[in-house]
């Protein structure tokens, strides 16, 4: 590929020049700054649940009931479900790093419908601040995030708040969804064909699907939930006829497909991370991105796993645990294009990659330990206990959390640009990765001996799990201060960052530091694909 | 060698901030938020089903209390309202700028001719005792009791959307007579049509899963 690339760069005031006063940001429709108005909110949320979390396992250091009793605790837990998956893991990668470098990947001034993100953006504000004022309001609800009837419908803790609140902020998952998919179509720039789109962005585009098609079963199903619960009309009501199962279906055949929402996004960061810091084209970057068109679909359609204990015939329990174990297909599709990508690759370990690296080595266990509860006779041992919090944390928050931090370390310098500590970064993955294996590892074993999941109270032979993992919850907690603390400083103070620090080949790469309001002076013209480091 | 490029694509004049029209991707707009719409009806149609397949007797007893005159009258009046807004749409594409704004205000007021008959219809059932709690509910068997709940929540959300319409094809009709959408600047027009073919079609399947099962 010898065609001369001319620079992209602009001497446009960037972004965070271009216009100044809080007023030139409540009311913006510049992708990068609702993007960095997301980065702000999840992670303020992100921050309060861990705060929960903390809690939650200073509960469990010692078997009996010490601090919160059995009512706060499941408070705790719920509020604890409800803020990190609603608030943080769900919208996290898309609304943050989507918003922000989509357009730019794509070679794009903005996305197409600037205003209707602003909406999105606002309607997560206000989804987010309902449910963290339900602690205000009744103390918090106590159903769990999952809000199962009819408990739900017959508690007296306040699930109007989070309930409304869940309602809003899958509305506004919708809007971005929508206004994704709609310029992933519409705002390419000529040449930018759908396979010289970063994996990324493939990544965005099928998440996108998901959050339009499953996000408003959800959303219909909550309210039907009030319905039920303050106009006394009769839904899921086991004792007026209803079916209570029902409701378990129609609230996993979103919250499952939610997990893809939370872990594709993440897939196409890595396939980012990897190439750049291999120094190698990725290996297979059609069967990436059709893995990823692959695991929305499948993903779509094995929710009842969730409910193999709840009452199911045989055949659609078999079906439902067949479509789960070729879910890992796709996926593990991914995993070996990353390995074979690195193989023979000159390889950096800068803090992104190291990330990187760790998520392989998370998801790897998270995902090999999902078959084991796809199995229908191991799941039936071990459902409702500790091993499902392990797996479940292990995919989630090693993967989707653990890419987020990657995500940041990878676009910090240019979204900020600026440079944070590397040997802090590294100190904070390391005591991380020491805290995680310390909190999660412990529970798979707790559980497979029987520890039951939302207890707060254990039997003494369970002791030792338990302190091992709330140990391991302190020194998780302290690495991720640590990280917040590393970028503060960075973003205020640390050194100017180059253009193309890590020698990306993307277009996000090649526009100014921090990018100015339009990202480009004038629409490039792509003539090539977007990881070519052959030279 | 970075992700090649030349800087010689379409130069778009920008002293503001970006804002193109792109008619094309106003309507995959549309379509996809239609999509989510159909979903949320669609979760009620699913329950619909179960408990009709569960308690059949029941719903079939309990649809004998709804009134099908008003029903179809209500169908009939939804079908022309889509028809009037379909030749709106035409008509601004042709340039005849009052007659598209005539047809709007025929497809708002048959939108509340729509609400009129539907509030009737509740009322009715209010005075014979048919809401959620209600003792006269008490004596009726489940599935009768599911079938009231559903039909309350089904048209009332679908009398929501009613009104979603009215006031989405009222801002529609504003801007088409102060000038802001023209025959080569329709998008929210056309996208004010295809939400209110959307309540339509909902209707279609409502008003036979409640009324005609009898």
């Amino acid at each position: 590929m010898t065609t001369t690339t001319t620079a992209l760069t602009s001497d446009a005031p960037n972004f965070f020049e271009a216009k100044s006063g809080w007023r030139s940001w409540v009311v913006t429709t510049d992708h990068k700054r609702i993007g960095l108005m997301y980065l702000y909110g999840t992670v303020g949320f992100f921050l309060i649940a861990m705060a929960l979390a903390v809690l939650m396992r200073l509960e469990l250091l010692f078997p009996g009931v010490q601090l919160f009793g059995g009512n706060g605790y499941n408070r705790i837990l719920t509020l604890h479900g409800v803020v990190m998956t609603f608030l943080f893991i769900i919208p996290g990668i898309p609304a943050v790093f989507g918003n922000f470098f989509l357009p730019i990947q794509i070679g794009a001034q903005d996305l197409i419908f600037p205003r209707l993100n602003l909406l999105s953006f606002y309607l997560y504000a206000a989804g987010g601040l309902l449910a963290v004022l339900s602690i205000a309001f009744g103390g918090g609800p106590d159903t769990g995030w999952t809000f199962y009837v009819p408990y739900a419908t017959g508690t007296d803790a306040n699930v109007l708040l989070p309930i409304i609140a869940a309602f809003i902020l899958g509305w506004s998952s919708i809007l971005t969804g929508l206004n994704f998919v709609t310029t992933v179509h519409r705002m390419r720039a000529p040449g930018m064909d759908w396979f010289r789109m970063p994996l990324f962005v493939w990544g965005l585009y099928a998440t996108s699907w998901v959050q339009i098609i499953v996000t408003p079963v959800v959303g219909i199903t909550l309210m039907l939930v009030l319905m039920e619960r303050f106009l006394g009309i009769p839904i899921f009501d086991p004792s007026k006829g209803g079916d209570p199962i029902l409701y378990q279906h129609l609230f996993w055949i979103y919250s499952h497909p939610a997990v893809y929402i939370m872990v594709l996004p993440a897939m196409g960061v890595v396939s980012e991370i990897i190439p750049t810091f291999s120094r190698r084209t990725i290996f297979g970057y059609k069967f990436i991105a059709y893995s990823s068109v692959a695991i929305a679909s499948i993903g779509s359609l094995v929710w009842a796993h969730h409910m193999f204990t709840s009452g199911m015939a045989d055949t659609a329990r078999v079906v439902f645990s067949f479509l789960t174990f070729i879910v890992a297909l796709p996926s593990g599709v991914k995993v070996f294009n990353w390995l074979a990508t690195m193989y023979k690759g000159s390889i950096r370990l800068d803090p992104p990659m190291i990330f990187a690296l760790m998520f392989i080595f998370l998801f790897s266990i998270g995902g090999l330990t999902g078959l084991i509860i796809g199995s229908l006779s191991t799941d039936i041992h071990l459902h409702d206990t500790s091993f499902i919090v392990a797996h479940f944390h292990y995919t989630m928050f090693g993967s989707g959390g653990v890419i987020f931090m990657a995500a940041v370390h990878y676009w910090f310098p240019k979204m900020f640009g600026r440079m944070y500590s590397f040997k802090l970064a590294y100190t904070s993955a390391g005591l991380f990765f020491v805290g995680f294996t310390l909190t999660y590892m412990p529970l798979f074993i707790a559980g497979y001996f029987g520890m039951p999941r939302r207890y707060a109270d254990y039997l003494p032979e369970y002791q030792g799990f338990h302190q091992a993992s709330t140990v391991g919850s302190w020194v998780m907690a302290t690495s991720i201060l640590l990280m917040v603390f590393n970028m503060c400083r960075a973003a205020r103070k640390g050194p100017k960052a180059p253009d193309n620090p890590w020698e990306g080949r993307p277009l996000e790469w090649q526009v100014s530091t921090p990018p100015p309001t339009l990202n480009f002076d004038q629409i490039p013209t792509v003539t090539s694909g977007p990881y070519d480091y052959a030279e | 060698m970075t992700q090649a490029c030349t800087a010689a694509g379409p130069n778009h004049e920008h002293s503001g901030h970006l804002e193109h029209y792109d008619p094309v991707a106003n309507r995959i707009g549309m379509w996809l938020f239609l999509t989510t719409e159909l979903l949320l009806f669609a979760v009620l149609f699913i329950i619909y089903a179960v408990y009709f397949h569960d308690y059949r007797p029941g719903f079939e007893l309990a649809a004998q209390e709804l009134n099908r005159t008003l029903g179809t009258l209500n169908t009939v009046i939804l079908l022309t309202s889509s028809l009037t807004v379909a030749m709106a749409i035409t008509a601004m594409q042709k340039g005849a700028r009052r007659l598209c704004a005539g047809l709007l205000g025929v497809t708002i007021a048959m939108a509340a001719l729509f609400l009129v008959i539907k509030s009737f219809e509740w009322q009715a059932k209010f005075d014979h005792g048919i809401y959620p709690g209600s003792d006269h509910m008490v004596d009726l068997s489940k599935g009768e009791n599911l079938f009231f709940g559903l039909y309350y929540l089904s048209t009332g959300l679908h009398a929501i959307h009613i009104i979603i319409g009215m006031v989405f094809l009222s801002i529609v009709l504003w801007r088409v007579q102060s000038g802001r959408i023209t025959a080569e600047r329709f998008s929210l027009l056309e996208n004010g049509g295809l939400y209110w073919h959307l309540v339509d079609l909902v209707w279609i399947y409502l008003f036979p899963l409640y009324y005609l099962i009898a």
